[in-house]
């Protein structure tokens, strides 16, 4: 088990070490001179040189990589070039929103998905299975930015139960932010649902025909209680290996869904900042996002190693 | 004596129901887009204010945007969009993701862990978060649109490719080819690469559908297609202001995303089926890392 854990950390170092040096190379590289970028070539040398400094360009790039990686371990993201605050600020401020908006729709997605994915299992080859493979299908080609103004329509426009947009703040009450991020979270849902029911239901379906779940039946457990105790532990195997790269995929999303939503999180940061060719903000939130994404499929190796013995096991 | 036949592959394709849906459906939208090479009800970049807004009528089928252009045409037009970043995303990925496939499969050792952390390793970029970066870069546009999804692409095509030449270089024949003196560049191009072709063409399918679903939300962003050249995306965003005043701005183009993507998905599933029964989980694993 040890040698599996120190393996996947070591593949999870060197993936975010790889990740902050591709950002790197993209954002402060490529673009031949940053201070060019953010000011456009028509600037005033004198503006020019001075940002050049302000941005530390007049030093050699090794040692402006290691200043920004070590600066992000220890939360100095640098300051912002169009709101003028450090990073950091404008980046809590903005992950309040992001990260419950991503855990809400990643707990909305579980519990439908599993849910109807065993639904669908249990009632193999019946008009309800059928139903729950008909949703899957749609809800796979459904573009989630679509599916959210489709209920902002439905739900704000029509009906006026919810916000058609915007965030109050957790200040102005918990129920006031929670029904602000409630649609946007569905919308999020909704489609990686689709994809979850599908692998929870395919799965709960193969180890059904396993040997020893009808050993377990034979020595006279219910139906149910095989469903739970002995096919749902092992049917979650894939089903939590999908679920990581979901969660990792809820993240990305918001980028989209806080922009239908109007919602001032991490997704809309960046957005502002590419629009204002704020490029250190970029940057920071570039490899913020990448880093979620690497630590939530660590996360999922983890939670995999616990789940299925059998892989640490065979590492070891 | 009565021998009975297996079906020929056309005879079973009849039989298929997703695949002659999904036939039917990507077949419409292809269609769609030839038809606006040649005719489209009125043009899609010509504005007439004074009929801005209108609602469906005989002479707007789908009614007019907020600039009175003929919504019919420009869905029609913006399928030529979505097909092209579909068709250029999907074979850059398929280009490159095949190549580094197979030569990890045939090389093993070294290259086969290269390439496979390497595309560990870009599941840390989500498609949205390297269309951002290299817009960021180079400024939005198709092109750059079309190069996120492509690049994003990748890695899956490598993992594919070199799951199904695995298991093709363990087979007796590559043996053979092998004890016949044959080297490995030989191996993958006469006996690998033919016999993983299905499992290529299903995967592409599959891909092309999440490529349109990609390049709607970059356009959507503002990130692809730029105006006047219109785009089902961007259609949504423009809609999304007049949500109150004009809502059916705001269905059409979602609709024909959703009939292309389903088109093309049940087409892949089909040719799955029909081509490669062994690989009835890759599609799922694709779509995950929407």
């Amino acid at each position: 088990m040890s040698v599996f854990l120190a393996k996947r950390f070591a593949i999870f170092v060197a993936t975010l070490f790889g990740a902050s040096v591709v950002i790197f190379l993209a954002l402060e590289i490529l673009p031949g001179d940053p201070a060019y970028a953010i000011l456009g070539a028509d600037a005033e040398p004198s503006a020019y040189e001075a940002l050049r400094r302000e941005l530390g360009l007049d030093r050699p790039a090794v040692d402006r990589y290691f200043s920004w990686v070590g600066g992000m371990l220890t939360g100095d993201f640098g300051v912002s070039y169009t709101y003028s605050v450090p990073v950091s600020e404008l980046v809590v401020e903005r992950l309040a929103l992001t990260v419950p908006l991503a855990v809400i729709a990643m707990a909305l997605t579980v519990v439908a998905a599993v849910g109807l994915g065993l639904y669908a299992a249990a009632h193999h080859n019946t008009i309800g299975d059928w139903g729950v493979m008909v949703f899957s299908q749609f809800g796979i080609a459904l573009p989630n930015f679509w599916f959210g103004i489709l209920l902002i329509l439905f739900f704000s426009v029509y009906l006026g139960w919810f916000p058609s947009g915007g965030f109050p703040g957790w200040s102005a009450g918990t129920w006031p932010a929670l029904k602000s991020l409630l649609l946007p979270a569905v919308a999020l849902a909704t489609v990686q649902a689709a994809i979850l029911a599908r692998v929870t239901r395919s799965s709960v379906l193969e180890t059904i025909r396993e040997d020893y779940v009808r050993t377990a039946r034979a020595k006279g457990l219910t139906r149910t209680a095989t469903l739970w105790r002995h096919v749902l532990r092992n049917a979650l195997i894939p089903v939590v290996t999908i679920m990581g790269l979901q969660f990792a995929n809820l993240l990305a999303g918001t980028i989209v869904i806080e922009n239908v939503f109007f919602l001032p999180g991490l997704g809309r940061l960046v957005f502002q900042a590419i629009a204002n060719r704020d490029l250190v903000v970029v940057k920071d939130v570039v490899l913020l996002l990448a880093a979620m994404v690497v630590i939530v499929n660590f996360v999922v190796d983890l939670a995999y190693a616990v789940i299925d013995p059998r892989l640490g096991a065979r590492d070891a | 004596m009565n021998v009975s036949r297996r079906p020929g592959l056309h005879t079973l394709a009849l039989r298929h129901r997703s695949f002659l849906l999904g036939s039917v459906l990507s077949g419409l939208v292809v269609l769609l887009a030839l038809i606006s090479l040649v005719w489209t009800p009125h043009s899609a970049y010509e504005l007439d204010i004074a009929n801005k807004l209108k609602p469906p009528s005989p002479a707007h089928w789908l009614g007019t945007d907020h600039f009175g252009r003929d919504v019919t045409s420009m869905i029609m037009v913006g399928a030529q969009n979505s097909l092209v970043v579909g068709v250029v995303a999907v074979s850059i990925g398929m280009a490159v993701g095949v190549l580094l496939g197979l030569w990890a499969s045939a090389q093993r050792g070294w290259a086969e862990e290269l390439v496979m952390r390497f595309s560990d390793f870009t599941f840390a970029f989500p498609a949205i978060l390297s269309a951002i970066m290299i817009t960021a870069i180079l400024g939005p546009g198709a092109v750059n649109s079309i190069l996120a999804i492509g690049i994003f692409n990748i890695p899956v095509f490598a993992r594919i490719t070199r799951g199904s030449a695995n298991a093709i270089w363990a087979r007796e024949f590559v043996l053979a080819a092998r004890a016949a003196g044959k080297g490995r560049a030989q191996i993958t191009l006469g006996h690998v690469l033919p016999n993983i072709l299905s499992a290529i063409i299903v995967q592409a399918t599959i891909f092309f559908a999440i490529a349109i679903l990609a390049e709607a939300a970059l356009s959507y962003l503002g990130l692809g297609t730029q105006p006047p050249q219109p785009s089902w995306g961007r259609m949504l965003n423009e809609a999304q202001t007049f949500l109150y005043l004009s809502p059916h701005l705001a269905l059409f183009p979602g609709l024909v995303i959703v009939i292309s993507v389903l088109g093309f998905n049940m087409l892949g599933d089909g040719l799955r089926d029909l081509l490669d029964p062994r690989l009835s989980r890759t599609r799922l694993a694709g779509y995950s890392s929407r």
